[in-house]
């Protein structure tokens, strides 16, 4: 096990270490959060109490659509230049390399995601209570946004409209942490009690993802190998 | 060590591209693959690789290691090269030499090897395509595998680059290694053997 | 039913099972519906909802369906990716569009009838909500696989996400029902209406005719595709052939 741990965490800093360096694809997602989150209040207008209300939900669908536009790329580079393929006859199975992939994408993408959540918070008026607990659920929510896209990325490697339909094919697959990381927001505004359950389904959904993802994405890209 | 294919049968896309193919490859022997494009080349060394399940037939490395695939016991050279254009030369060497298990002192005699040295620093996007291949194929220098699968290996090299290929096939030979290599140029290596795709056992498969 | 599948495995033999199947399947389905049509127009109106409580009598089934053909596909991927089943493909890609249809079939008709009973055509009812999401979900498979040209990896990349999808959906459907609870602007719940023995029988009867249609109709496709397919290698086989003879002249 252990040696698989240092071609595993290898993989993740390379994918890091490029994205970083590329500079361009984490910008992207960024600026486009911003501007989707800048632009909404512009065409509601400026009702701060409806702005409140709307918040958790504007801030997750948002985040949702930012991180989907670096998903369709997890792995096209890779097989485009043959890294794929040689990956493949490495020591790390196909679904830790999934995995490695997926995290990479997390941490360039869901995290840099979530950091700037807050700060748009500010401009959709979330009230105070909401701050902490917007990271909160953005933390244990995106984690499956990157290891579920990815099963949706190794699906439409190579297809033609690959981005698209790869919006179409996720959509359905990120409701449920939509719905409950919103909810987790909202309830812990509302100080009700139904925080907890939505926090803890929402962390057990991306528990899950985190275990299971990997194993389609790992077949998916088995498929496409064969070719 | 010994790489033994016994009756494969590959069928893609509905042809038949070959069919109860056989062969042994000893250590220090290099098996040259040669034939028509379309004619199985590729697709058997996909299929050694691992990428590929072969419709019938077996193949096995003797003695063979338990603990690892056969994939995982050979260096895969493709059309493609595998190298990442936002990294350096030294940088894709090293990240290759980790993922793949082999020691850090490699990289360097790795990229001397194939003429690498002075470019180490830069950017592999600025590299040309033979220095690319020249890249890729350091790879095989880098770990320690016993069974080498090129595909058309020399495409993009001027003569030079190609006698550091045959160089490095050589000394992975002398020291018992096996090769597995499809190419249309002729490849001056001492200890080799030629199969011969495309022929009488390619046709197309009969519909059901 | 292992050896029925084992038996029905070969295409030749499927076509001929089904061209002497399928003629029956199509007349029990018309007869079906016609009669559960007749129960229909005969059955009372409800207290509440008058007439318009009869677009349950497709909606329900509809529903019923559109889950019980996603199913079916999971079952037929599962059959391709395990077991090889060589009409495992075929029954998904056939099903598909089949399932998409009665799926849009139930959100039409529960549109329809939400119209009159909640005053707008969408509300976010968490029952519509997860058949619109299994919409996706089927469209998802046909664009899947429209976007492939090899038919072989189109196969398994689609039987991959319709295996995803069958893990997922108790997971949208549990997230759709909590979302309309703790919706702080309650949505009017969809209440069940309570089914009297008058209204089951009708409902039963078209759900067991829409059922035996979807037989026939998905009978009908697998077979198409199988002929499709062997019209495609022949003519791969026929080219090849031609190419092999004017390679020999030529050489």
């Amino acid at each position: 096990m252990s040696a698989l741990m240092r071609p595993f965490w290898q993989l993740v800093r390379r994918d890091v270490s490029l994205a970083w360096k590329d500079g361009g694809a984490i910008g992207v997602a960024l600026g486009f959060y911003l501007m989707v989150v800048t632009l909404l209040p512009l065409g509601i207008g400026p009702d701060l109490a409806l702005l409140t209300r709307i918040a958790p939900g504007v801030l997750w669908v948002a985040l949702l659509l930012a991180a989907l536009l670096s998903l369709a790329r997890m792995f096209e580079t890779d097989l485009e230049d043959g890294s794929l393929e040689v990956l493949a006859t490495g020591p790390l199975p196909l679904v830790a390399i999934a995995a490695a992939k997926s995290l990479a994408h997390w941490i360039t993408t869901g995290l840099p995601l979530t950091v700037l959540a807050p700060v748009l918070g500010l401009l959709l008026n979330l009230p105070p209570e909401g701050y902490g607990v917007l990271v909160a659920s953005m933390l244990a929510g995106t984690p499956a946004v990157s290891f579920v896209g990815a099963v949706g990325a190794a699906l439409t490697l190579r297809t033609r409209r690959g981005g698209l339909l790869l919006a179409l094919l996720m959509l359905p697959l990120f409701v449920p942490t939509l719905i409950f990381g919103i909810d987790t927001v909202r309830e812990a505004i509302l100080n009700s009690a139904a925080f907890w359950p939505a926090f803890l389904i929402l962390s057990a959904i991306s528990l899950t993802a985190l275990v299971l993802a990997p194993i389609a994405a790992a077949a998916a890209l088995r498929f496409q190998l064969q070719q | 060590m010994q790489l033994v294919a016994e009756a494969l049968t590959s069928i893609r896309g509905g042809r038949t591209l070959f069919s109860g193919l056989s062969f042994a490859v000893g250590a220090g022997e290099a098996l040259v693959l040669t034939g028509p494009n379309g004619a199985g080349k590729t697709t058997l060394i996909r299929t050694i690789a691992g990428f590929l399940t072969p419709a019938s037939g077996r193949f096995r490395l003797e003695p063979g290691d338990a603990e690892h695939s056969l994939g995982e016991q050979c260096h895969y050279v493709g059309h493609l090269n595998a190298i990442k254009s936002g990294l350096s030369v030294e940088e894709n060497a090293a990240f290759w030499c980790g993922f793949l298990g082999g020691m850090p002192s490699r990289i360097q005699p790795a990229l001397a090897a194939f003429g690498l040295t002075g470019l180490r620093d830069i950017p592999a996007a600025y590299l040309s395509a033979g220095q690319k291949r020249r890249l890729g194929l350091s790879r095989l220098l880098l770990a320690e595998r016993p069974l080498w699968l090129l595909d058309e290996p020399t495409v993009s090299l001027d003569r030079a680059s190609q006698e550091m290929l045959t160089g490095a096939m050589e000394g992975h030979l002398a020291a018992g290694g096996l090769v597995v290599v499809a190419t249309h140029t002729p490849l001056a290596l001492s200890q080799s053997r030629e199969l011969r795709l495309g022929g009488a056992t390619s046709e197309p498969a009969r519909p059901a | 039913m292992q050896t029925l599948t084992q038996s029905l495995a070969n295409p030749t033999r499927f076509l001929a099972l089904s061209a002497r199947l399928l003629p029956w399947i199509a007349a029990a389905s018309a007869l079906v519906i016609a009669i559960g049509l007749g129960l229909v127009f005969t059955a009372p109106p409800d207290y509440q909802m008058g007439h318009t409580v009869k677009i349950m009598f497709v909606h329900v089934p509809a529903a019923w369906l559109s889950m019980f053909v996603y199913a079916l596909i999971a079952v037929s991927s599962f059959g391709l990716l395990v077991f090889r089943h060589p009409l495992a493909d075929v029954s998904a890609k056939a099903a598909a569009p089949l399932g998409a249809a009665f799926t849009f079939l139930a959100l039409v008709t529960g549109m329809l009838w939400g119209k009159p009973m909640w005053g707008a055509f969408w509300v976010w009812d968490p029952r519509l909500t997860s058949v619109l999401l299994l919409f996706f979900l089927y469209l998802g498979l046909i664009a899947l696989r429209s976007s492939i040209d090899e038919e072989a990896l189109a196969a398994k990349l689609t039987a991959t996400l319709s295996l995803v999808g069958i893990v997922i959906l108790p997971v949208i459907k549990f997230s759709v029902d909590w979302n309309s609870l703790h919706q702080p602007a309650s949505v009017m719940r969809l209440g069940a209406p309570t089914i009297h023995a008058s209204l089951l029988w009708p409902l039963l009867v078209m759900a067991a005719g829409m059922t035996l249609l979807f037989a026939a109709l998905h009978v009908k496709a697998m077979r198409n595709e199988i002929l499709r397919r062997r019209v495609k290698a022949l003519r791969a086989f026929a080219a090849d052939a031609a190419g092999g003879l004017a390679g020999q002249a030529a050489g």
